[in-house]
């Protein structure tokens, strides 16, 4: 039997991702640019708890997906689009793993270890190096601009099927039923 | 103002001389002053990248013994420039008005076992107060003397951040110094 819909699992998967992604990422915009202060460093205690929520979701999210595949795409979507979408999927789990660890990496190379919601201490994954901080800051920061704009394409791409194809590609990843 | 250039050997030969027989020049690349602090529920790493040492050690002899310190606390290496900016401020270690800290030893005890207890008075921020501390000496494969120890000071104490960074839940009273001093093996 073919499934057209995603279960109540994979659409909670999806929607909670989303959420802890769009908070992360405009969570780091806004306390980069922060003068220092207290609240500065909370912000980026919270920061990393997101970042570390989002990486263990998608592992856990992969590993569910093993096991209860994905619908199936529908019949009439021509063989290049099905190809770029798998891309981009495949692209958005490789984000979302890469981006919180190379996070949690920077955080190690600036000598600031990372402890998960104040429970689980990290250790660093590199020593502290300010150049090597330097570098992957902007690869942390670069990961999220390729990720905002695979996440346009991604939004883009359902609103292109809901209203125009009129297919239900977005309908069976919303809420209900 | 630039207070300390790195150690370079003839500034090194000069303050032997210039502190009498004995005292051994510190091998300044090999050695280290660092701390750990605790913000928010996690370690914070930071050095000196800038400080001079006048060691004059001698086992058998530890009341002829001395360790002097100098530490240009503008030189603080920490997660970012930004907050090496942050704790210059006067509300911080206030670098403008106090730009070193100084550590004097006024005794030393063999305690057993290549174990020592270094006592002195540790002066920051226009605060001076005793400390006592172990280090432990050892010989690496080179000859050289080893040294390091570990000792837990209060900042509060000496007023280092203060106003809404004087919470200590966000940034701890306690911070963890740990020095390592190289000493060359005796001529």
């Amino acid at each position: 039997m073919t499934r057209y819909r995603y279960t109540r699992t994979a659409r909670t998967f999806h929607w909670l991702a989303a959420l802890l992604i769009f908070t992360g990422f405009a969570l780091g915009l806004y306390m980069s640019d922060l003068e220092f202060s207290p609240d500065k460093l909370r912000y980026y205690v919270w920061h990393k708890w997101l970042g570390i929520t989002v990486f263990l979701l998608a592992a856990a999210r992969l590993a569910w997906r093993a096991a209860n595949p994905a619908p199936a795409l529908p019949v009439a979507m021509p063989a290049w689009q099905r190809r770029v979408a798998v891309a981009a999927h495949v692209l958005l789990y490789a984000l979302m793993l890469a981006i919180p660890l190379s996070g949690w990496i920077y955080s190690s190379a600036t000598g600031v270890s990372v402890a998960y919601l104040n429970l689980v201490d990290l250790p660093n994954l590199v020593p502290k190096d300010r150049e090597m901080a330097k570098t992957l800051l902007l690869l942390h920061q670069s990961l999220n601009y390729l990720l905002a704009a695979v996440v346009t394409v991604h939004v883009a791409a359902a609103l292109k099927h809901h209203f125009v194809d009129r297919d239900d590609i977005l309908a069976r990843m919303l809420p209900g039923r | 103002m630039r207070l300390f250039r790195p150690f370079i050997p003839s500034l090194a030969v000069m303050l032997m001389a210039s502190s009498g027989a004995g005292a051994q020049a510190v091998l300044i690349d090999k050695s280290e002053i660092r701390f750990v602090s605790r913000q928010m529920g996690v370690n914070v790493e930071g050095r000196f990248r800038k400080w001079k040492a006048n060691v004059d050690f001698r086992p058998k002899e530890l009341a002829k013994s001395k360790a002097e310190f100098e530490i240009d606390l503008a030189s603080i290496d920490l997660a970012s420039e930004e907050s090496e900016t942050e704790v210059r401020r006067p509300r911080w270690f206030d670098t403008a008005k106090f730009p070193v800290a100084t550590f004097h030893s006024t005794a030393m005890k063999d305690l057993g076992g290549d174990r020592y207890e270094i006592a002195g008075t540790l002066t920051l921020k226009g605060k001076a107060q005793d400390e006592k501390f172990p280090i432990e000496v050892k010989k690496d494969a080179a000859g050289n003397s080893v040294a390091t120890g570990e000792f837990t000071i209060k900042r509060l104490a000496f007023n280092i951040g203060d106003g809404q960074w004087g919470d200590p839940t966000i940034v701890a009273d306690d911070v963890i110094v740990r020095v390592r001093m190289v000493l060359p093996r005796a001529a």
